[in-house]
């Protein structure tokens, strides 16, 4: 395995967001949002053959279309997948989608409806969307291009869309579908809900950054995982295949300045 | 039997404070002629049901809105919808914020003529916090399985875009998606669709593409001929959405008098006036279906 040289944050956060879908067998892969659709794209080429992928508007394909793909060059249709569809397949629990919440907390709830006040929102934005549907349906991950406190709250997200490991929002005595959180990947590390009673926790570090730093920018306790490692740098094969999926570096633009992959270590 | 109308006939059937359905899915196949045509009407304090795109923030500029009820309100491209933003913001709207589901879940119930679907979607989030009219139901069968009774979601009328008719109120819609204007337009049982091309009798012209009608035309009151009546969003096979249209409209929304400019400049006092200033039929058939 040859590792690559030189290679950006987004690259590294990529690498790391295509193994939520190592294990996952024959569900549907959704990776919403630039670098999450890169990532199900790498994960179906180089981790799980048997994942599902859609072309983003209405068919099911067995080759990830790169971002920006000409409409002559796009794979032919594995099946046909209209949004209906996509509910059905949701609901059967057979999907796992990775998303981009605006908050997060330690209850692994997600926001991405409007901040501040519900009736006279400071900020409206998409709104609960599936949000409610996927938490209780399927695994979910979630990738992020920030982290600092905004995004890792203290307390509780203002709005809460997906629902997680929280008392407050369930009535007592009923039965829980079970919460399935997959990874979290920020620009500081990649961290899951799996420590005891769903703590949140962080699994591997990227290049040159410290817990500490990590800890300092969330808004809540976080456990170290017992086998704390450094995040995988991406191999040179990989970082052929992201350059397939997404020939026009639509990456480049997802995080502030398209920092190296190795920043922090440099700094 | 002839339903077919002027668009404006068909606007006047419509009365302040009915709860309109609306086909279509954020900016995919929406029936913006007729939504033009309310633009142009007295018509207030409506209600609005959709997977929302920009008819819900219009008709929220030029304050017609009472409240909206939506599985989200976006311009696919472009998330946010800003006039529906700032409807929000400042709190000028009532809305009924849904899960996507469970908005397909109470249009069905609607379409099936009960009052609610039982459904898991919603617990464990604030859904129900901001949706005090929600109301948990315990199974019958299995007391532990507490569910949201999702309720029956039933416009008075639903508007339909679809791309031929006929005048008896058959409908063909073409495109990869059909969306859920089969639900829209059961939930509601009243429907006006505005069609690309009206035909005499479908099944004398077009027989072979029957299976591209989503409902039938029990349900379908009125028809309105409006070619291009989908503009800025895509019609499926016949033209794409136009971005550059909808970035004008949505930089109008930044402006001190943007969506007075944009009634004023665009949407103007009849449709064939419309689609000359917004650059004329040619260039609307060269816009690209979008593939994202």
């Amino acid at each position: 395995m040859i590792h690559a040289e030189t290679f950006t944050l987004a690259e590294l956060m990529i690498t790391a967001a295509a193994r939520a879908w190592a294990e996952d067998g024959e569900v549907m892969a959704n990776g919403i949002g630039t670098l999450p659709r890169i990532a199900a794209g790498l994960a179906k080429l180089r981790l799980n053959d048997r994942l599902l992928l859609t072309d983003g508007e209405a068919f099911a394909v067995e080759e990830p279309v790169p971002l920006g793909c000409a409409p002559e060059d796009r794979p032919g249709h594995a099946g046909w997948f209209p949004y209906g569809r996509i509910f059905e397949s949701l609901w059967s629990g057979r999907r796992h989608a990775m998303v981009t919440p605006v908050q997060i907390d330690r209850f692994a709830q997600a926001n991405i409806s409007c901040l501040g006040d519900f009736r006279k929102p400071k900020v409206q934005m998409l709104g609960v969307r599936g949000f409610p549907g996927n938490s209780i349906s399927h695994r979910n991950s979630m990738l992020v291009t920030s982290h600092d406190r905004r995004t890792f709250v203290p307390g509780e997200v203002d709005v809460v869309c997906s629902a997680g490991f929280n008392d407050r929002l369930w009535p007592e005595g009923a039965r829980r579908p079970e919460i399935r959180i997959g990874l979290v990947i920020t620009p500081l590390c990649v961290m899951d809900f799996g420590g005891p009673d769903h703590a949140p926790r962080v699994l591997s570090l990227h290049p040159g950054v410290s817990f500490e730093e990590v800890a300092a920018n969330t808004g809540f306790e976080l456990l170290r995982a017992p086998d704390l490692h450094e995040t995988a740098i991406p191999t040179a094969e990989e970082l052929v295949v992201i350059r397939q999926l997404d020939p026009h570096d639509q990456r480049a633009g997802a995080l502030k300045g398209n920092p190296s992959g190795l920043r922090a270590r440099a700094a | 039997m002839d339903k077919q109308k002027s668009l404006r006939e068909a606007v006047r059937s419509l009365h302040d404070g009915m709860v309109i359905g609306v086909g279509g899915w954020g900016a995919r196949r929406k029936p913006m002629a007729l939504v033009r045509e309310i633009l142009r009407s007295d018509l207030k304090d409506l209600t609005l049901v959709a997977y929302g795109g920009p008819e819900v923030g219009m008709l929220c500029a030029a304050g017609k809105v009472r409240k909206v009820i939506y599985g989200f309100v976006s311009l696919d491209k472009i998330p946010l919808e800003p006039y529906f933003r700032k409807a929000r913001e400042s709190g000028a709207i009532e809305v009924m914020e849904l899960d996507e589901g469970m908005f397909l879940l109470g249009l069905r119930a609607a379409a099936e003529g009960v009052p609610f679907a039982p459904t898991r979607i919603g617990m464990g989030t604030d859904v129900l916090t901001h949706n005090p009219e929600l109301r948990l139901v315990t199974s019958p069968y299995d007391a532990e399985d507490v569910l949201v009774a999702m309720p029956a979601l039933k416009p008075d009328i639903s508007l339909i875009h679809v791309s031929r008719a006929d005048r008896r109120g058959n409908v063909q819609t073409d495109g990869r998606d059909p969306y859920f204007d089969n639900l829209i337009a059961r939930a509601a049982s009243r429907v006006i669709v505005s069609a690309e091309e009206v035909h005499d009798r479908l099944d004398l012209t077009h027989s072979h593409m029957a299976q591209k009608s989503l409902f039938d035309r029990s349900v379908v009151e009125t028809v309105v001929a409006a070619p291009f009546g989908a503009h800025p969003t895509t019609a499926h096979d016949a033209y794409g959405w136009d971005m550059a249209h909808l970035k004008t409209y949505c930089d109008g929304a930044r402006q001190e008098g943007g969506w007075d400019a944009y009634l004023r400049d665009y949407v103007g006092a009849d449709e064939p006036t419309y689609l000359d200033r917004v650059g004329g039929v040619d260039a609307i058939r060269t816009l690209s279906i979008p593939n994202l």
